[in-house]
């Protein structure tokens, strides 16, 4: 609790014992005067339920094809409009809106486990594993990410669509080519704080009591460690969403017949001189998820990083 | 400064082969057989299939392979293009110079934009200016490219009708129109992918600044007698450039990345919308070829700005 203010000492005081609910309390204190992160966990929060139950309170069929209603506008039947083919937009971008986040969420989930393996491989192992692990993750962070994210897609789709079906390969294949092309900044921040942490007074009085390096890492280094890589984290989630929609964006993410928000906004191009609203909602709706997620973790920043209080 | 110039370009030769390591591996684990057509097709033999795979070493070990593949690459043998009817090379040569036109501008959009900004925000820090600058970069950094672009077009080519929206290589103006046609039709590419990137810098930008300016040094100055100006220029921006150099330098990768969306909304004729129409059209070595291009381009600016580091910075330069 070192180096935090106090904002109501009364209160702390009821509860001396309990330091791990203090500390969370605290946090949540911190975040809280951000605003603009509580109002952005408020809205993701909204789009979250919205895709997830959305389904229920608007079950339309997102591959209902409608030739009376194409390229029309919001109206009570079709609230966000149609498309070409005169499909209900809401209904498509519920679906798709299912996949943008559960990419999203799956490959921040994939970068971070391998970002924290690595960095903290690297960083409890002093000499050649060490440099040869940094010296890796340089080589990563130079790649041209989207062309080797394409190309991989390019060249194993295919393959992929043999094993797992058409939407599964695909989600498996776009999930784990972003997540493993992202771990490169989890796994150099991971690396510097075990350089700091491992020799701090508790890690080497954990080491005199005779604890293993597994021992030291799960108990004493990460959990002091977790705070910043939460951040990345989350930023995490916004970076794979907005990969996942450039792919589709660029016709060679996920096929027509799965509409996520980028697959959307592909489509909807090539009319956007008529039909406006088509490419207009599902942008707006990843410009607000990615914002929002950059607004909390901006928020956990100030929260978590003990540096920062004020 | 020469000996410096080298040791970068000796660092930069490691991690060029890991990259192209690493491309060749992609490529050689990928299922998919380059003579897959000759084995379904009746009127080859196998036997002529079978020497066809000998003749391009399709049967030699993984290794040789990848040192066939790499000289080849390395001598701008870079194979031929099935769509296009021409050479690999000479189609990316047609195409790398506009796209170094608009990543360039861009960026440099994208810097007159951020220093100035971060540098004022950070002046001032918490003040209406730097809370107005802080929220417009995090909206300008989660607004996509391939959204913005979008909205771009909507405005202003399509309600204001201001702007064209297809990029067009061949235009057939002559004199001051023919720069004037150019500049109005790559207005659009450069604003959407600097105006991105100028989001991110002006953070990095208002970071650095905000740790210099509150050192010693930056004091004594002051106490001196310098003036505001002098102090700002010479002594805060010049040391926070340091850092910004460094995280520039990190952002090369997605530039380009933002660089192939940017191409293909607006059908700039460069290597990126290549990339995306040779993928659409299974056209293998031109594919392999921009990607390529592409890992060489990072590493040149990397190198660059180990370059312009030495030079911001007499403490590490040359040594």
């Amino acid at each position: 609790m070192a180096g935090s203010t106090l904002a109501s000492p009364s209160a702390e005081a009821g509860a001396p014992a309990a330091a791990p609910a203090a500390t969370g309390r605290d946090t949540w204190r911190r975040f809280r005067r951000h605003r603009l992160a509580v109002a952005s966990s408020v809205l993701l929060g909204v789009m979250v339920l919205g895709v997830l139950v959305g389904g229920l309170v608007w079950p339309v069929a997102i591959d209902e094809i409608d030739f009376s209603a194409m390229l029309q506008g919001p109206s009570p039947q079709h609230p966000f409009g149609t498309d070409d083919l005169g499909q209900d937009l809401l209904a498509r971008m519920i679906y798709g809106g299912r996949i943008s986040l559960a990419v999203g969420f799956a490959a921040m989930l994939i970068s971070t486990l391998v970002g924290v393996a690595v960095g903290a491989l690297a960083g409890m192992s002093r000499g050649f594993l060490d440099s040869a692990l940094m010296w890796l993750t340089d080589l990563f962070l130079s790649l041209p990410q989207l062309p080797l994210l394409l190309l991989v897609i390019y060249l194993f789709r295919d393959r992929l669509k043999e094993v797992f079906g058409v939407e599964g390969g695909v989600f498996v294949m776009i999930v784990a080519v972003i997540g493993g092309l992202r771990w490169m900044p989890v796994a150099r921040l991971v690396r510097a704080q075990f350089l700091s942490l491992r020799e701090k007074e508790f890690v080497e009085a954990a080491r005199a009591q005779g604890a293993g390096p597994l021992h030291q890492v799960t108990r004493h280094i990460l959990p002091n460690a977790i705070g910043p890589v939460i951040v990345a984290a989350t930023i995490e989630v916004s970076a794979a969403i907005i990969a996942e929609s450039t792919l589709s964006f660029l016709g060679l993410g996920f096929p027509p017949d799965i509409p996520t928000w980028g697959r959307l906004l592909f489509d909807a191009k090539d009319h956007l001189d008529v039909a406006p609203h088509w490419a207009l909602f599902p942008g707006a709706a990843i410009f607000l998820t990615v914002l929002s997620i950059n607004f909390i973790g901006d928020g956990l920043r100030d929260a978590l990083d003990p540096r920062r209080v004020l | 400064m020469g000996a410096y110039l080298l040791r970068r370009l000796l660092i930069a030769i490691p991690s060029l082969l890991g990259i192209s390591l690493i491309l060749f591996t992609v490529l050689a684990l990928a299922p998919g057989d380059p003579f897959g057509e000759l084995a379904t097709n009746p009127n080859v033999p196998p036997e002529v299939r079978a020497a066809l795979r000998a003749k391009y070493g399709l049967d030699d070990p993984l290794l040789m392979r990848y040192l066939h593949w790499l000289t080849a690459m390395l001598q701008g043998d870079w194979g031929f293009s099935f769509a296009s009817r021409i050479d690999v090379d000479d189609l990316i040569l047609q195409r790398l110079p506009t796209t170094l036109f608009v990543v360039g501008s861009s960026q440099v959009l994208a810097l007159l934009v951020a220093v100035p900004v971060g540098i004022l925000a950070a002046l001032r820090p918490y003040s209406l200016l730097d809370q107005v600058a802080n929220t417009l970069a995090f909206v300008g950094f989660s607004l996509p490219t391939f959204f913005t672009g979008l909205l771009f077009i909507l405005v202003f080519s399509l309600k204001l009708d201001w702007l064209p929206f297809v990029y067009n290589a061949d235009v057939a103006a002559t004199g001051w129109r023919w720069y004037w046609e150019h500049l109005r039709q790559a207005i659009m590419p450069i604003a959407v992918l600097g105006l991105f990137q100028a989001a991110s810098y002006t953070r990095y930008v208002r970071a650095a600044v905000l740790d210099v300016a509150r050192l010693d040094y930056v004091t004594t100055a002051r106490a001196k007698g310098l003036g505001e100006g002098a102090v700002t220029l010479r002594h805060i921006a010049r040391n926070a450039m340091i850092p910004v150099v460094t995280l520039v330098a990190l952002q090369i990768p997605a530039v380009f990345g933002g660089a192939i969306v940017t191409e293909q909304i607006f059908r700039v004729p460069g290597i990126g919308s290549l990339l995306i129409n040779a993928m659409l059209a299974n056209d293998t070595p031109v594919v392999m070829a921009v990607t390529f291009v592409f890992a060489c381009l990072v590493v040149l600016f990397n190198l660059v700005a180990d370059l312009l580091y030495g030079w911001l910075d007499p403490r590490i330069s040359f040594r």
